[in-house]
This record gives C-alpha cells, structure tokens and sequence, in this order.
C-alpha cells in the first residue's frame, strides 16, 4: 500500500534562554499508509500536537523529512492543503458565529460548495443547532464542529487531534463509525487519542511516540503481540490438584505462579503442551486461556508510563528511544 | 479572490464590526446635527441689528475712553501720585476705530462652509481612523485568539497570503464605510450650511482644496486602520493593539508631553504624534515658541515659530506603517502558530 504520510527523521527543538533547550521531536519516523485507520499514541507532552502542527506547516522543523500524498512539505503544503482535513489539540472557534457561519466560510476560503456544510452538519449530527453560536456549545458540540471543519473538504487523508474529547458515549460510539465508515470509503484517517480502548478498536496500526521518538509501530495485532508474554492461564476440574501441577509443569521448564483457584504461566509457547503434560499426569483442565495483552498495557510498558503506588510520575518522564545506556539518547525535558 | 470575498464576509459578520461602524457613523451624525441647532441663517434685519450694536458698542468705547483721557488729565494736574492706572501721556488713551468692532461678533453663529467646512474634516478623519483602527485591531486579534488563524491557514497555508488578504478586505471595508460617509459628510455640512449660515463663495478652488482635505483624511482612516490591525498581528491579540496605543498615548504622548513641557523643551508638540496628523489633515501647523522674542519694527514681541507639514507628516505615517506592518509579516512568516 502507499503511503499517504511519511516522517522521517524529524526534528523540533524549543530554546529558552530561561528554562534551556528542549527536544520536542527528537528524529521521529512515521509512515501511515492508504486506507487505514492509524492511531498516534503518546503520553501527554510527548510530541504528538507537534508532529502534527509541523506536518500540517504551523510550526517549522529543524531537521528531517515530511510528505503528505506523496508531496514534500511544507513545501508543497498549499497544493495538497485541500486533500487533507485536519484538527488540531482542542477545537477553537470564532465563538460568536454559528456552526453554520463558521463551516461556510471555511468553505468560502477553501473554494469547496457551500452544499457540503449542511451535509458535514448532518454527519456529525449538528444539523438542528447549527443556526446557534458556537459560544452556546458543550464541549463536545465543539469537537463535532471541529470534525465538521475537517471532513469539508472531503480530504484523502483526514487527521484528528484527541476528537472524542467531550464527547458523549453515545458520541464516542458514533465518532468510531463514522471513522470506519471514512475509512471504507478509503479516506485514510490519523487518528491521535488517549482513549486507547478506542484506539484499539478503531485502528489497523498505530505509531507510539514518546519524548519526540518513535517507540512501536505497525499494525495493531503485531505491535500487540510483540509485547505479549506467552502468559496462560490454567483451571484444573480439581482445584486440590493445582499443588501436582504446579510440580510438574516446573519440572518441564514452565514458569509458574500459583493462584487460590488457577495457575498463571510464562513462557509457553504452544497451550497444547500444558494440556498434554498435564494429562500424562492424570490432571484435567477446565479452562486454559492465553492472557492477551491490551493496547493500554502495551503503551504503558513502552511509555513507562504506568502508575506508582506513592509516585507522582512528571510530564516528560517516559521512556526514550535511545535512552539512558542506549546509543544515540540525547536528553529531553526542559533544561536538557 | 475566493479567500477576500471571504474575509470581507467574515468582516461584514462581525458585531463588532457593525457595532463600531455603526457607533462611528452616529457620533459623526450628532456632530453634524449639533451644528445644524447651533447655527442660525442671518438674514437682512439680523444683519442690521447687529450694525447696530456694533455702532451702539464703539460709541460706549468712544465715551468711555474719553471719559478716562478726562480723568487721566485730571489726575495729572492734580497732582494725584498715579498707581499705575493711566499712562504718563493721557493722549495715548483713545478708542478703538470703528472697523475693529465688527458686526460678526453680535451674531449668532452662522455656518460658513468655505470659512469652516475645511476644519470638520479633522475630527470626521479622527473618528473614522479610531474606528478603523479598533475593528482592524479586533478582525485580526480575535481570529489570533481563538484560534480562527489557526484554522484558516490549515485550509490556505499561505502565511502571508492569508494575512494580506486578510488586510486588503478589510481597508477593502472600511473604505467602502469611508467613502460613502464622507460624501454624506460634505452633504450635510452643505445642507447646514445651507439652512444655517452660507455657502457663498465656493469657487472650484475652494471644492478642489476641500476634496484634498478629504482625500488625506480618508488615507489617514486607512494608515490607523492597519496599524491597529498589524499590532494585534504582532500581539496576536486585539488586546496588544488597544494596550500598545493606550501605553503610546498615556505614556508615550501625555507623559512625553508633561516632561518636555517641565524641561522647558522648545517646540515640545513637534514630539508629539497628534501635531503630525493635525499637520496632514490642515497641510501645516506652525508651533510657537513663546519663550523667544523676535522684535518687529513696529516694536512688536513675536515669537520663534516651526513648521509641521503634511510631507513631514506623510514621512512619518509612511515610515511607521513600513515598521509595523514589516514586523507583522515578518512575525507571521517566521512564528510557529501555537
């Protein structure tokens, strides 16, 4: 497949002669291809709202290599700026005119027909308050218009910053449709959230940044299993056989650690081999499930970014690509 | 052009924009309506009457001053020590000549629009740049704050583009105010000056000379209009133009002012702003400096003097505007948009 964006190597750095320099982007690579639903995850500060504020021209790189559809930007920004609808962090708009005013002269600006901005309205589901202000919104009301400004110009690559913020359930729930159904349509969407669950539903592959690196990237069931553990759970039909067991599954050479009603293992590799073993022995399993990892614990390992009983993790403190003992690190954070 | 017929309707869409116009529009009408009720059409018998008085007025002069010439001779030959009150030679007392007390000031006030109409033209230019200056401050500032540039340069990525075009609607509108407001301006001074007081003696040159008044007028409306909105670009925030123009005025103008004027500074109003647009609406303002006395043959005590023309003045705009507009598409070509 194509691919629809393409980061390599980039670079921003802040300097401050008060608080020193800052790596935001620290030679980042991305690739999304065409088509696909791509998650962009990172804890907060990690350089996501940079990435896309440089790839969509707001901000200037230092350093490093962008294309959008193919075409190098920022250079080429103005002629495929009409191909790609985008938000950006939280949405923000003039308050005092209506959703209706505000998509019309976006379109106005955009040269797009002004028949688009009823049929945004009615895909994000504003069609009955859009004569009313934007002041007048909730939250999520906003983000729906923020998505409405994105999907005018009926883009090839559609790029929403967080767009289930304020959203309803009932939102949420429509905003992943409404991405699949983009997405089907072959619209290719890069979707950045902290709603991993979501993510995790939603998304073909995903890109994990922190501290302005790359940390995982690819289709989401390969990034999934490549931080699974081989972990496994077993129940026998006799819970006062878990003591045999345990016994000979450790004498095979499987990692085992005893629960009141099961047992957890590491480190298998076929689930067929703790049924055989077991049998050989005379012990029966009930149930015998492989413990599949989540897109959440995934981020949190390679973000370390899981909470500590009695820790008050900072912003910036998470693993770095190239860190502390790696070849390459550079530091990040203020004052670096 | 699809991006400035947009901009001119964002600009259109404003109530601020409609409110300030709408404001400005109605101080300038009251002005013109405050004329019309306090100026009066004289007529023939009004005329006269005021002959009269005049007439009436140099008699009570011509009596009076003989009566002190009387009382100063008076004084002379009796010897009385004189305080000060006559002169040594009482023959220098004598009244004033009938042509210096003029039938004018026992009229009511008249409106002369070839003696007067060239003066309205500065507070209708000062009301016009204050509006122009504040909805171009507030056009831009506010797309700076809440994010409306932000979202305009996602769809046209043409910094400079955007902002230029942004800039061209709205001179572009507030022309399209000016303009009409301006002949509406002449229209009903013609009209008061018509019901209440004259419009003798308008010779082309006069219409000529009024019309060039009116065209710096309208480019002075203009240069404040995109000072105001090329500081709240810089700011990004409508409140940077209205803050910067504030601390110019109260510190830069009236603190200025107050300290030139403690240093005994001559010409001190040369530092000031205000004199310079005074200069390019009314082509010349000659300051004085008291402190200097220049004596005439006739013994006369004049004073230094220094002239602010409308080139100086037209320098001084010009090179303010390349400043600050320069700085604002400098920052807008170089700033990450944050």
């Amino acid at each position: 497949m194509p691919a629809v964006l393409e980061i390599e190597g980039l670079r921003k750095t802040y300097k401050s002669r008060r608080r020193g320099t800052r790596n935001a982007l620290d030679g980042f690579d991305m690739r999304v291809d065409a088509g696909q639903v791509h998650g962009f995850l990172g804890p907060n500060g990690s350089g996501k709202t940079t990435t896309l504020r440089t790839l969509l021209g707001l901000i200037r790189p230092d350093g490093g290599r962008m294309t959008l559809l193919g075409h190098e930007v920022p250079a080429a920004l103005p002629s495929v700026a009409g191909n790609v609808g985008a938000i950006v962090e939280s949405p923000q708009f003039f308050p005092h005119f209506s959703a209706r005013d505000t998509l019309s002269l976006l379109a106005g600006a955009g040269e797009v027909p002004a028949t688009r901005v009823d049929e945004v309205l009615e895909l994000v589901g504003l069609r009955d308050r859009a004569g009313e202000r934007v002041k007048t919104y909730s939250l999520g009301m906003k983000q729906r218009l923020a998505v409405a400004s994105a999907l005018l110009k009926n883009p090839t690559l559609l790029i929403l910053d967080e767009p289930a913020n304020g959203l309803d359930p009932g939102g949420i729930r429509e905003m992943r449709t409404l991405m699949r159904t983009l997405a089907e349509s072959g619209m290719t969407v890069l979707l950045s959230s902290h709603i991993l669950g979501e993510i995790q539903l939603i998304c073909d592959s995903v890109t994990i940044i922190s501290l302005g690196r790359r940390v995982a990237f690819g289709p989401v069931d390969e990034v999934l299993a490549q931080h699974s553990s081989g972990a496994v759970r077993v129940r026998l039909e006799a819970v006062s056989d878990l003591p045999t067991a345990t016994e000979a599954l450790t004498r095979a050479g499987i990692r085992v650690t005893g629960h009141p009603d099961h047992l957890m293992l590491s480190g298998v590799d076929k689930p067929a081999t703790v049924t055989r073993l077991l049998a050989e022995h005379n012990l029966y399993v009930s149930e015998l499930a492989p413990i599949a990892v989540d897109l959440e614990s995934v981020f949190l390992e390679l973000t370390a970014t899981a909470p500590v009983p009695g820790q008050h993790r900072q912003v910036d403190e998470s693993t770095k690509v190239g860190g502390t003992g790696q070849p390459g690190a550079t530091a990040g954070g203020w004052g670096a | 052009m699809s991006l400035f017929r947009t901009e001119l309707r964002r600009l259109t869409k404003r109530r601020f924009t409609r409110y300030m116009t709408l404001l400005g529009l109605l101080v300038l009408a009251a002005v013109v309506v405050g004329v019309f009720f306090t100026n009066h059409k004289i007529d023939a018998g009004q005329l006269a009457k005021a002959e009269r008085q005049a007439d009436q007025q140099y008699q009570e002069q011509v009596r009076w001053s003989e009566q002190e010439r009387v009382n100063c001779e008076q004084a002379k030959t009796a010897g009385t020590p004189n305080d000060g009150r006559y002169p040594d030679d009482c023959s220098v007392i004598t009244a004033p000549s009938r042509d210096q007390i003029e039938a004018e000031w026992f009229l009511p006030s008249t409106f002369n629009f070839r003696k007067t109409f060239d003066e309205t033209l500065v507070p209708f230019a000062a009301i016009l740049a204050l509006v122009g200056f504040v909805i171009g401050a507030s056009f831009v500032g506010a797309e700076w704050s809440t994010g409306g540039m932000m979202n305009l340069l996602l769809w046209r990525p043409k910094r400079l583009t955007v902002l230029l075009t942004k800039l061209a609607a709205l001179l572009t509108g507030i022309l399209a105010v000016t303009l009409p407001a301006a002949v509406l301006w002449f229209a009903g001074f013609w009209a008061v000056a018509s019901f209440r007081g004259s419009t003798e003696k308008m010779t082309s040159g006069a219409w000529q000379s009024f019309a060039l008044t009116g065209v710096r007028g309208v480019a002075l409306v203009l240069v404040l209009t995109t000072i105001g909105f090329a500081l709240a670009s810089l700011g990004r925030h409508t409140a940077m133009a209205l803050g910067g123009v504030v601390a110019l005025m109260v510190v830069g103008q009236f603190g200025l002012g107050i300290l030139l004027s403690m240093a005994s500074v001559k010409f001190a109003e040369a530092w000031l702003l205000p004199t310079y647009a005074l200069a390019w609406m009314t082509k010349k303002v000659t300051l004085q400096d008291w402190d200097a006395c220049n004596a005439t043959y006739s013994g006369e005590c004049k004073p230094d003097t220094m002239d602010i023309t409308w080139q100086q003045s037209s320098v001084l705009f010009s090179i303010g505007v390349v400043v600050i507009l320069g700085a604002a598409l400098w920052t807008m070509r170089r700033r990450d948009i944050t």
